[in-house]
């Protein structure tokens, strides 16, 4: 057996590592948002996020990222939408309707999982052939079903896990009052609200924040995303694009413009929180 | 309660019980999960109107026993049934057996309580909204009468509104006996349903219970025998999955036929 000085030497090794690791990760954050606020917030006007590209815009002169913030807005707003509307219902199915370790559900979590782990620019890539195969031309609506393809594992896995947290007692109390799975599977729903959210978050952030995704799908554009079969703009391609100049005022432009996507994120994670706190109310 | 001019007599474990049509029969029943024999060759009748005890050492069975009356064994993995279970002589394993039905004739009232989220009253109008009830007349005599019922109508009459998870342990699971009454079910199943209460709550259950056996037939699984003697009627002894004995509570904690009930009773088993 090992003394109690041993131990104690093992618990203090620990909780250092654990505290250089918390060191390093909030330092990195802080350099991050501080490179951006450095170079970005110079750059960042009311002009640029209020008007379209003029011409020039991409040589320093005027104009604005109003395209791109719009179309981020849009893709990640309604790809969230659609993936939590259709993986909620999937991960429901998987966790209440098929029987416990099936076949169907254990392949369907195995699929769930690797399509997880497939890179953006894979979904990119097939989404974009596809396109070719049927005519269509990288539009708004080939990102927003990228995007949606791309986020819905993220929405099902993230359900899936928050499900698996339920104690089984809560599911047979709910049906011994003759519940049926689909009343059972609301009062599971309503009992990992809160974590939902977390879920629309994780999700959202995915959707917005993807490059390789929208590059070949959505292409881009300098109008206003109005018309959901033109291509559109995104504030991560926008980046992309503005930091490849070898001008500085136009690469002092790509930082405010990752400032702008850094503050949408910031928005939506504190709306989030808000939403999740009141729903708190009736957490077992 | 069993007057012996009953008709019919059925012979269930060398146990002559006076049967008048029982809410519970067991046949043949033999359930398997992941391959191993879990429950082994169970034929029971459960006296009506009474408080029916299942005691055995833990891993015996009791709670799998418990949930293939309810057909709540379905969830478990790898779980084989075989035999039947009649539920008012109809057989829950059956063909067009249909479970949703099935549980809500079944009240169950589980190891630790289990409120759902939701607030107080919803909780007890749970079960009768899902089966149609609308009137919000008809919905708070229903949470009225079934709190009265279980003693917490006094505690908690001026926060029908807050969430049940801000009651105590003990009001909890008084709370999920009454939401499980509010669906009228004829049987009450409980798996070691006080051993997460304190003391003077326990005695509340379990006098509720034996309040309630005239109007329900309720079958209990335990692990403490004075429980056992306290509460019920009769007593199943199951060991290893089977069932060793099956009796009046008197007849099986104090003059237990078999030799491995004896040596339980007198606590050399645990
Ligand atoms: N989901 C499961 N998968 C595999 N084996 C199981 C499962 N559930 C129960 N068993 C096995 O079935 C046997 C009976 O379990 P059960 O829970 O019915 O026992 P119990 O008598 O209620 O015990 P306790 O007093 O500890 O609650 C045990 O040997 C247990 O290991
Ligand atoms: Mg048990």
């Amino acid at each position: 057996m090992a003394n109690v000085k041993t131990r104690l030497l093992k618990e203090n090794i620990a909780k250092v590592l654990m505290q250089l690791s918390g060191i390093t990760i909030t330092g990195s954050l802080f350099l991050i948002v501080g490179t951006i606020l450095y170079k970005g917030l110079p750059y960042l006007s009311w002009e640029m996020v209020s008007q379209l590209p003029q011409g020039g815009f991409y040589i320093g002169k005027e104009g604005g990222i109003l395209n791109a913030i719009l179309g981020s807005l849009y893709l990640g707003t309604v790809s969230t939408g659609l993936a939590t509307l259709i993986g909620i219902p999937i991960a429901i199915y998987l966790n209440v309707y098929v029987k416990n370790g099936s076949f169907l559900a254990r392949t369907s979590k195995l699929i769930f999982d690797v399509l997880f782990g497939i890179p953006s620019i894979v979904y990119g890539a097939i989404a974009f052939s596809v396109m070719i195969w049927m005519g269509i031309r990288a539009s708004l609506l080939g990102g927003i079903i990228t995007i949606t393809l791309l986020t819905i594992p993220i929405v099902v896995r993230t359900i899936d896990e928050l499900l698996k947290t339920i104690p089984i007692d809560l599911k047979h109390v709910t049906s011994s009052l003759g519940a049926t799975k689909w009343e059972v599977a609301k009062i599971l729903l309503r009992y990992i609200k809160p974590g939902i959210f977390t879920a629309i978050l994780l999700a959202f952030g995915r959707a917005i924040g993807d490059v390789a995704g929208v590059l070949l799908t959505t292409g881009f554009s300098d109008n206003l995303p109005i018309y959901i079969d033109e291509p559109a703009a995104t504030l991560p391609l926008a980046i992309f694009f503005q930091l490849s100049s070898p001008i500085p005022e136009v690469q002092g432009r790509a930082y405010a413009s990752a400032l702008v996507l850094t503050f949408i994120i910031l928005f939506i994670v504190i709306c989030t929180h808000y939403l999740a706190s009141k729903q708190k109310k009736h957490k077992i | 309660m069993y007057s012996l001019s009953s008709i019919e007599t059925k012979e269930t474990q060398n146990i002559i019980f006076p049967t008048t049509q029982p809410h519970i029969q067991i046949k043949d029943l033999n359930v398997h999960i992941e391959g191993k024999h879990i429950l082994k060759n169970i034929n029971l009748s459960i006296p009506n109107n009474s408080i029916t005890s299942i005691i055995g050492p833990s891993g015996c069975g009791k709670t799998t026993l418990l949930k293939t009356l309810n057909r709540l064994v379905d969830d478990t993995k790898g779980v084989d049934v075989t035999g039947s279970v009649l539920v008012n002589g109809e057989d829950i394993y059956g063909k067009h057996a249909e479970v949703t039905h099935i549980r809500k004739k079944m009240g169950l009232l589980s190891q630790k309580p289990f409120p759902l989220p939701m607030s107080i009253f919803d909780n007890v109008a749970y079960g009768p909204r899902i089966h149609g009830e609308r009137d919000k007349k008809i919905l708070k005599g229903i949470v009225e009468t079934q709190l009265r019922n279980v003693g917490l109508w006094e505690e908690v009459k001026d926060r029908l509104d807050a969430s049940a998870t801000r009651l105590s342990i003990g009001q909890q699971q008084r709370l999920c006996l009454a939401r499980g009454l509010a669906v009228k079910p004829e049987i009450i199943l409980g798996d070691e349903s006080t051993s997460a209460l304190d003391p003077i709550s326990t005695q509340t259950i379990e006098n509720l219970l034996v309040e309630l056996k005239k109007d329900y037939t309720i079958v209990l699984v335990t692990h403490i025998l004075r429980q056992a003697r306290r509460v019920s009627d009769y007593i199943i002894f199951v060991y290893n999955g089977e069932i060793v004995e099956f009796g009046k509570t008197e007849d099986v904690l104090l003059h237990p036929k078999n030799e491995i009930t004896q040596q339980y009773v007198k606590g050399f088993i645990t």
